[in-house]
Protein backbone atom coordinates (compact mmCIF):
# COMPACT_ATOMS: atom_id res chain seq x y z
CA UNK A 1 0.00 0.00 0.00
CA UNK A 2 1.12 3.25 -0.82
CA UNK A 3 1.69 6.08 2.10
CA UNK A 4 0.64 3.78 4.54
CA UNK A 5 1.83 5.97 7.05
CA UNK A 6 -0.71 8.80 6.42
CA UNK A 7 -3.92 6.62 5.12
CA UNK A 8 -3.37 4.67 8.51
CA UNK A 9 -3.34 7.63 10.83
CA UNK A 10 -5.96 9.42 9.01
CA UNK A 11 -8.22 7.11 9.64
CA UNK A 12 -7.71 6.70 13.66
CA UNK A 13 -7.88 10.05 13.54
CA UNK A 14 -11.22 10.33 11.44
CA UNK A 15 -12.67 7.40 13.11
CA UNK A 16 -11.46 9.11 16.63
CA UNK A 17 -13.51 12.10 15.54
CA UNK A 18 -16.46 10.55 13.96
CA UNK A 19 -17.21 8.50 17.69
CA UNK A 20 -16.65 11.37 19.46
CA UNK A 21 -20.18 12.11 20.99
CA UNK A 22 -19.87 8.34 21.46
CA UNK A 23 -17.52 7.91 24.26
CA UNK A 24 -17.44 11.55 25.59
CA UNK A 25 -20.68 10.90 26.61
CA UNK A 26 -19.95 7.26 27.61
CA UNK A 27 -21.72 6.12 31.24
CA UNK A 28 -23.51 9.11 31.23
CA UNK A 29 -27.08 9.63 30.60
CA UNK A 30 -27.35 13.05 30.75
CA UNK A 31 -29.21 15.09 33.14
CA UNK A 32 -32.77 12.74 33.68
CA UNK A 33 -35.94 14.83 32.96
CA UNK A 34 -37.86 15.95 36.22
CA UNK A 35 -41.88 16.28 34.85
CA UNK A 36 -43.67 18.78 37.56
CA UNK A 37 -46.25 17.34 39.06
CA UNK A 38 -49.17 19.05 40.00
CA UNK A 39 -49.27 20.45 43.89
CA UNK A 40 -51.58 19.05 45.99
CA UNK A 41 -52.08 15.79 44.57
CA UNK A 42 -51.09 12.70 46.42
CA UNK A 43 -51.82 9.80 44.57
CA UNK A 44 -52.61 9.32 40.40
CA UNK A 45 -55.03 7.02 39.00
CA UNK A 46 -52.60 4.05 38.56
CA UNK A 47 -49.04 3.48 40.52
CA UNK A 48 -45.98 6.04 39.80
CA UNK A 49 -44.47 2.83 38.35
CA UNK A 50 -46.73 1.89 36.16
CA UNK A 51 -47.74 5.22 35.23
CA UNK A 52 -44.57 6.06 33.90
CA UNK A 53 -43.96 2.72 32.21
CA UNK A 54 -47.38 2.19 30.65
CA UNK A 55 -49.71 5.50 30.16
CA UNK A 56 -50.35 5.39 27.27
CA UNK A 57 -51.86 1.76 27.42
CA UNK A 58 -54.03 3.33 29.77
CA UNK A 59 -54.96 5.85 27.92
CA UNK A 60 -55.85 3.24 24.99
CA UNK A 61 -57.26 0.89 27.23
CA UNK A 62 -59.92 4.22 28.84
CA UNK A 63 -60.67 5.19 25.14
CA UNK A 64 -62.07 1.65 24.00
CA UNK A 65 -63.55 1.32 27.34
CA UNK A 66 -65.40 4.79 26.94
CA UNK A 67 -66.11 4.72 23.34
CA UNK A 68 -66.58 1.24 22.20
CA UNK A 69 -67.96 -0.25 25.98
CA UNK A 70 -69.89 3.29 27.27
CA UNK A 71 -68.16 2.33 30.54
CA UNK A 72 -67.51 5.90 31.46
CA UNK A 73 -67.81 6.22 34.97
CA UNK A 74 -65.40 7.88 37.01
CA UNK A 75 -62.21 6.40 38.49
CA UNK A 76 -62.34 7.11 42.33
CA UNK A 77 -59.37 7.51 44.14
CA UNK A 78 -59.59 8.54 48.10
CA UNK A 79 -63.24 9.64 47.46
CA UNK A 80 -62.22 11.80 44.59
CA UNK A 81 -63.77 11.24 41.31
CA UNK A 82 -61.39 11.39 38.11
CA UNK A 83 -63.05 11.42 34.66
CA UNK A 84 -61.49 8.96 32.21
CA UNK A 85 -60.39 11.38 29.64
CA UNK A 86 -57.16 12.70 28.40
CA UNK A 87 -57.94 16.62 28.44
CA UNK A 88 -60.55 16.73 31.31
CA UNK A 89 -59.52 13.75 33.52
CA UNK A 90 -55.31 13.44 32.84
CA UNK A 91 -54.55 17.51 32.25
CA UNK A 92 -57.46 18.51 34.66
CA UNK A 93 -54.23 17.76 37.41
CA UNK A 94 -51.39 18.12 35.03
CA UNK A 95 -52.08 20.96 33.83
CA UNK A 96 -48.99 22.22 32.68
CA UNK A 97 -48.27 20.01 29.23
CA UNK A 98 -44.79 21.46 28.81
CA UNK A 99 -43.87 20.82 32.66
CA UNK A 100 -44.79 17.33 32.66
CA UNK A 101 -45.49 15.55 29.02
CA UNK A 102 -42.89 17.58 27.26
CA UNK A 103 -39.94 16.60 29.60
CA UNK A 104 -40.20 13.06 29.50
CA UNK A 105 -41.31 12.79 25.97
CA UNK A 106 -38.78 15.38 24.81
CA UNK A 107 -35.66 12.97 26.61
CA UNK A 108 -37.08 10.32 25.23
CA UNK A 109 -37.62 11.87 21.86
CA UNK A 110 -40.83 10.54 21.31
CA UNK A 111 -43.08 12.48 19.45
CA UNK A 112 -47.03 11.56 20.46
CA UNK A 113 -49.61 12.54 17.85
CA UNK A 114 -52.14 13.42 21.06
CA UNK A 115 -51.54 16.99 20.48
CA UNK A 116 -53.20 17.03 16.41
CA UNK A 117 -56.37 16.34 17.90
CA UNK A 118 -56.46 16.82 21.79
CA UNK A 119 -56.05 20.73 23.26
CA UNK A 120 -53.70 21.23 25.92
CA UNK A 121 -54.66 23.17 28.88
CA UNK A 122 -53.03 26.57 27.33
CA UNK A 123 -55.59 26.56 24.75
CA UNK A 124 -58.16 26.93 27.37
CA UNK A 125 -60.43 30.10 26.23
CA UNK B 1 -62.41 -52.28 -26.35
CA UNK B 2 -62.82 -48.81 -27.26
CA UNK B 3 -66.88 -48.47 -27.15
CA UNK B 4 -66.44 -50.12 -23.18
CA UNK B 5 -64.05 -47.32 -22.53
CA UNK B 6 -66.44 -44.74 -23.86
CA UNK B 7 -69.52 -46.13 -21.99
CA UNK B 8 -67.10 -45.68 -18.87
CA UNK B 9 -66.10 -42.35 -19.58
CA UNK B 10 -69.77 -41.28 -19.75
CA UNK B 11 -71.03 -43.15 -16.55
CA UNK B 12 -67.75 -41.69 -14.75
CA UNK B 13 -68.96 -38.14 -16.24
CA UNK B 14 -72.79 -38.50 -15.40
CA UNK B 15 -71.96 -39.58 -11.84
CA UNK B 16 -69.54 -36.63 -11.22
CA UNK B 17 -72.66 -34.19 -12.29
CA UNK B 18 -74.80 -35.87 -10.02
CA UNK B 19 -72.47 -35.74 -7.28
CA UNK B 20 -72.05 -32.56 -7.98
CA UNK B 21 -75.50 -31.26 -8.28
CA UNK B 22 -77.08 -33.28 -5.06
CA UNK B 23 -76.45 -30.91 -2.99
CA UNK B 24 -77.81 -28.16 -4.45
CA UNK B 25 -81.16 -29.70 -5.26
CA UNK B 26 -81.26 -30.83 -1.74
CA UNK B 27 -81.54 -27.05 -0.53
CA UNK B 28 -83.56 -26.06 -3.54
CA UNK B 29 -86.28 -28.87 -2.24
CA UNK B 30 -85.44 -27.93 1.59
CA UNK B 31 -86.62 -23.82 0.56
CA UNK B 32 -83.15 -23.07 1.90
CA UNK B 33 -82.16 -20.41 -0.87
CA UNK B 34 -82.71 -16.94 -0.42
CA UNK B 35 -82.16 -14.21 -3.02
CA UNK B 36 -80.18 -11.68 -0.26
CA UNK B 37 -78.35 -12.43 2.65
CA UNK B 38 -80.26 -10.75 5.08
CA UNK B 39 -84.30 -10.29 5.54
CA UNK B 40 -86.04 -8.06 3.66
CA UNK B 41 -86.52 -4.59 5.20
CA UNK B 42 -89.98 -4.28 4.65
CA UNK B 43 -90.38 -7.22 7.20
CA UNK B 44 -92.35 -6.27 9.80
CA UNK B 45 -90.75 -6.28 13.61
CA UNK B 46 -87.57 -7.37 12.57
CA UNK B 47 -85.40 -7.46 15.86
CA UNK B 48 -82.45 -4.68 15.44
CA UNK B 49 -78.24 -5.06 16.04
CA UNK B 50 -78.77 -2.87 20.15
CA UNK B 51 -80.36 -2.58 22.87
CA UNK B 52 -81.40 1.42 22.28
CA UNK B 53 -82.16 2.31 19.00
CA UNK B 54 -81.19 5.62 18.74
CA UNK B 55 -82.93 7.72 16.25
CA UNK B 56 -84.66 11.20 14.56
CA UNK B 57 -87.71 12.98 12.94
CA UNK B 58 -87.37 15.52 11.18
CA UNK B 59 -90.18 17.85 10.52
CA UNK B 60 -89.06 19.54 7.08
CA UNK B 61 -92.71 21.77 7.33
CA UNK B 62 -91.15 23.37 10.30
CA UNK B 63 -87.92 24.04 9.27
CA UNK B 64 -89.74 26.13 6.33
CA UNK B 65 -92.02 27.47 8.91
CA UNK B 66 -88.95 29.03 10.67
CA UNK B 67 -86.89 30.66 8.47
CA UNK B 68 -82.99 30.93 9.63
CA UNK B 69 -83.57 27.32 11.94
CA UNK B 70 -81.71 24.91 9.81
CA UNK B 71 -78.86 27.32 9.99
CA UNK B 72 -78.91 27.42 13.35
CA UNK B 73 -79.08 23.68 14.01
CA UNK B 74 -75.86 23.52 11.61
CA UNK B 75 -74.51 26.33 13.66
CA UNK B 76 -74.75 24.65 16.86
CA UNK B 77 -74.00 21.33 15.57
CA UNK B 78 -70.43 22.70 14.20
CA UNK B 79 -69.73 25.01 16.63
CA UNK B 80 -69.63 22.22 19.59
CA UNK B 81 -67.83 19.86 17.06
CA UNK B 82 -65.01 22.13 15.91
CA UNK B 83 -66.05 21.80 12.50
CA UNK B 84 -63.94 23.67 9.97
CA UNK B 85 -65.32 25.90 7.41
CA UNK B 86 -63.32 25.42 3.86
CA UNK B 87 -64.39 28.46 1.86
CA UNK B 88 -63.22 29.60 -1.93
CA UNK B 89 -62.06 33.06 -1.65
CA UNK B 90 -65.64 34.49 -2.82
CA UNK B 91 -67.03 32.90 0.16
CA UNK B 92 -68.89 29.88 -0.91
CA UNK B 93 -68.29 26.70 0.31
CA UNK B 94 -65.32 25.03 -1.07
CA UNK B 95 -67.03 21.66 -2.37
CA UNK B 96 -63.76 19.65 -2.68
CA UNK B 97 -62.71 19.91 1.00
CA UNK B 98 -65.90 20.25 2.71
CA UNK B 99 -66.45 18.81 6.42
CA UNK B 100 -69.97 18.52 7.72
CA UNK B 101 -71.67 16.64 10.06
CA UNK B 102 -75.37 17.97 9.19
CA UNK B 103 -76.47 20.29 6.40
CA UNK B 104 -79.26 21.61 4.84
CA UNK B 105 -80.29 19.88 1.53
CA UNK B 106 -82.65 20.21 -1.35
CA UNK B 107 -85.66 17.82 -1.41
CA UNK B 108 -84.99 16.36 -4.35
CA UNK B 109 -81.26 15.40 -3.44
CA UNK B 110 -82.39 14.19 -0.62
CA UNK B 111 -84.87 11.65 -1.83
CA UNK B 112 -83.39 10.92 -5.51
CA UNK B 113 -86.13 7.90 -5.67
CA UNK B 114 -89.28 9.54 -5.03
CA UNK B 115 -91.00 11.00 -8.28
CA UNK B 116 -90.17 14.33 -9.00
CA UNK B 117 -92.66 14.67 -11.55
CA UNK B 118 -96.03 16.96 -10.85
CA UNK B 119 -94.71 17.69 -7.15
CA UNK B 120 -95.26 20.31 -5.01
CA UNK B 121 -93.76 23.44 -5.85
CA UNK B 122 -93.13 24.81 -2.52
CA UNK B 123 -90.92 21.95 -1.75
CA UNK B 124 -88.54 22.96 -3.91
CA UNK B 125 -87.40 25.98 -1.41
CA UNK B 126 -87.02 23.76 1.77
CA UNK B 127 -84.29 22.86 3.42
CA UNK B 128 -83.97 18.96 4.36
CA UNK B 129 -82.18 18.77 7.79
CA UNK B 130 -79.71 15.31 6.27
CA UNK B 131 -76.88 14.08 8.63
CA UNK B 132 -75.70 10.64 9.33
CA UNK B 133 -78.78 8.04 9.59
CA UNK B 134 -77.21 5.88 11.94
CA UNK B 135 -78.40 3.13 10.12
CA UNK B 136 -79.54 -0.40 12.14
CA UNK B 137 -77.42 -2.24 9.35
CA UNK B 138 -75.03 0.07 8.26
CA UNK B 139 -72.79 -0.07 5.08
CA UNK B 140 -69.89 2.02 6.23
CA UNK B 141 -69.26 -0.32 9.28
CA UNK B 142 -68.83 -3.15 6.59
CA UNK B 143 -66.43 -1.50 4.89
CA UNK B 144 -63.95 -0.22 7.15
CA UNK B 145 -60.76 -2.65 7.76
CA UNK B 146 -59.68 -1.26 10.76
CA UNK B 147 -63.24 -1.26 12.71
CA UNK B 148 -62.50 2.82 13.22
CA UNK B 149 -66.20 2.97 12.35
CA UNK B 150 -68.42 0.84 14.75
CA UNK B 151 -72.51 0.16 15.87
CA UNK B 152 -72.47 1.24 19.24
CA UNK B 153 -74.03 -1.84 21.03
CA UNK B 154 -75.99 -0.06 23.44
CA UNK B 155 -76.90 2.94 21.90
CA UNK B 156 -77.44 1.69 17.91
CA UNK B 157 -74.90 5.37 17.32
CA UNK B 158 -72.83 5.14 14.47
CA UNK B 159 -69.51 5.84 16.34
CA UNK B 160 -65.87 6.82 14.70
CA UNK B 161 -62.75 6.35 16.70
CA UNK B 162 -60.40 8.67 14.91
CA UNK B 163 -57.44 6.99 16.91
CA UNK B 164 -57.78 3.89 14.65
CA UNK B 165 -58.85 5.74 11.16
CA UNK B 166 -56.33 4.86 8.40
CA UNK B 167 -58.45 7.10 5.60
CA UNK B 168 -58.55 4.92 3.82
CA UNK B 169 -62.21 6.49 2.82
CA UNK B 170 -64.03 3.17 2.14
CA UNK B 171 -66.62 4.04 4.29
CA UNK B 172 -67.32 7.33 2.35
CA UNK B 173 -67.81 5.12 -0.72
CA UNK B 174 -70.26 2.38 1.16
CA UNK B 175 -72.50 5.42 2.94
CA UNK B 176 -75.55 5.92 0.45
CA UNK B 177 -76.13 9.06 2.43
CA UNK B 178 -73.13 11.35 1.41
CA UNK B 179 -72.75 11.88 5.47
CA UNK B 180 -69.20 11.47 5.89
CA UNK B 181 -66.36 13.97 5.23
CA UNK B 182 -62.69 13.35 4.65
CA UNK B 183 -60.42 16.06 6.50
CA UNK B 184 -58.28 16.46 3.16
CA UNK B 185 -56.42 18.85 5.04
CA UNK B 186 -55.40 19.84 8.67
CA UNK B 187 -58.57 21.33 10.02
CA UNK B 188 -57.76 23.41 12.77
CA UNK B 189 -57.01 26.93 11.11
CA UNK B 190 -60.07 26.56 9.37
CA UNK B 191 -62.22 26.44 12.67
CA UNK B 192 -63.85 29.51 13.29
CA UNK B 193 -63.96 29.64 17.13
CA UNK B 194 -62.13 26.24 19.00
CA UNK B 195 -63.71 24.64 21.38
CA UNK B 196 -61.56 23.36 23.90
CA UNK B 197 -63.93 21.41 25.41
CA UNK B 198 -64.07 19.01 22.29
CA UNK B 199 -61.14 18.07 20.39
CA UNK B 200 -60.64 18.47 16.94
CA UNK B 201 -59.60 15.98 14.14
CA UNK B 202 -56.19 15.57 12.15
CA UNK B 203 -55.72 15.61 8.45
CA UNK B 204 -56.29 11.95 7.31
CA UNK B 205 -59.46 10.96 9.09
CA UNK B 206 -63.29 10.80 8.02
CA UNK B 207 -65.61 12.44 10.50
CA UNK B 208 -68.88 12.41 10.70
CA UNK B 209 -72.21 13.03 12.82
CA UNK B 210 -72.58 10.54 16.37
CA UNK B 211 -75.28 12.30 17.55
CA UNK B 212 -73.51 13.73 20.01
CA UNK B 213 -72.64 10.85 22.06
CA UNK B 214 -70.42 13.05 23.92
CA UNK B 215 -73.40 14.48 25.27
CA UNK B 216 -75.60 12.19 25.47
CA UNK B 217 -73.02 10.69 27.71
CA UNK B 218 -73.84 13.68 30.54
CA UNK B 219 -77.94 13.62 30.23
CA UNK B 220 -77.75 16.53 27.31
CA UNK B 221 -79.80 16.09 23.95
CA UNK B 222 -77.70 16.39 20.29
CA UNK B 223 -77.00 20.14 19.55
CA UNK B 224 -78.99 20.29 16.76
CA UNK B 225 -82.66 19.22 18.22
CA UNK B 226 -81.84 21.61 21.64
CA UNK B 227 -81.34 24.37 18.87
CA UNK B 228 -84.71 23.57 17.35
CA UNK B 229 -85.91 24.20 20.77
CA UNK B 230 -89.92 24.49 21.14
CA UNK B 231 -90.35 24.19 17.54
CA UNK B 232 -90.52 20.10 17.96
CA UNK B 233 -88.80 20.44 14.27
CA UNK B 234 -86.46 17.79 15.27
CA UNK B 235 -87.62 14.83 18.06
CA UNK B 236 -84.79 12.74 19.43
CA UNK B 237 -85.41 9.23 21.04
CA UNK B 238 -85.14 5.52 21.56
CA UNK B 239 -86.96 3.70 18.50
CA UNK B 240 -86.96 0.55 20.52
CA UNK B 241 -88.80 1.76 23.30
CA UNK B 242 -92.56 1.75 22.46
CA UNK B 243 -93.54 4.60 25.02
CA UNK B 244 -90.58 7.30 24.28
CA UNK B 245 -92.19 10.29 22.16
CA UNK B 246 -90.35 9.49 18.90
CA UNK B 247 -91.48 6.32 19.10
CA UNK B 248 -95.66 7.76 19.41
CA UNK B 249 -94.86 10.14 16.41
CA UNK B 250 -93.73 7.62 14.24
CA UNK B 251 -96.83 5.10 15.31
CA UNK B 252 -99.09 8.10 14.35
CA UNK B 253 -97.58 10.29 11.32
CA UNK B 254 -96.86 9.02 7.97
CA UNK B 255 -92.96 9.51 7.71
CA UNK B 256 -90.49 8.65 4.90
CA UNK B 257 -86.72 7.10 5.00
CA UNK B 258 -84.11 8.04 2.64
CA UNK B 259 -83.47 5.06 0.29
CA UNK B 260 -84.84 2.71 2.35
CA UNK B 261 -85.00 0.12 -0.53
CA UNK B 262 -81.03 -0.15 0.01
CA UNK B 263 -81.98 -2.19 3.44
CA UNK B 264 -79.49 -0.13 5.66
CA UNK B 265 -82.68 0.57 8.17
CA UNK B 266 -81.96 4.20 8.95
CA UNK B 267 -82.83 5.72 12.25
CA UNK B 268 -83.74 9.23 10.97
CA UNK B 269 -87.28 9.53 9.37
CA UNK B 270 -88.80 12.46 8.08
CA UNK B 271 -92.25 14.39 7.92
CA UNK B 272 -92.81 15.79 4.72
Amino acid sequence: MYDKGKIIPGLIIFLGLFTFPLWYNAGNAGNPPKPEKPAGYQKCVRPVEYMRTSHMVLLNQWRDEVIRGDEREMIMIDGKPYPKKLQAGCMGCHADKKKFCDRCHTYASVKPYCWDCHFPPKEKM
Amino acid sequence: MDSQRRKFLKMAGLTAVAGMGAPAINMLLKGEVRASETEASTAPALPTKSVKRLGMVVDVNKFGANPGLAQKCVEACHSIHNVPDFRNPDGSIDKKDEVKWIWAEKYEHTFPDASQYKRNVGLEELPVMTFCNHCDDPPCVRACPTQATFKAKDSGIVMMDYHRCIGCRFCMAACPYGARSFNWRDPRPFIKKLNPDFPTRMRGVVEKCTFCAERLAVGKIPACVEATGDTKAMVFGDLNDPNSEISKILASTFTIQRKPFLGTKPSVFYII
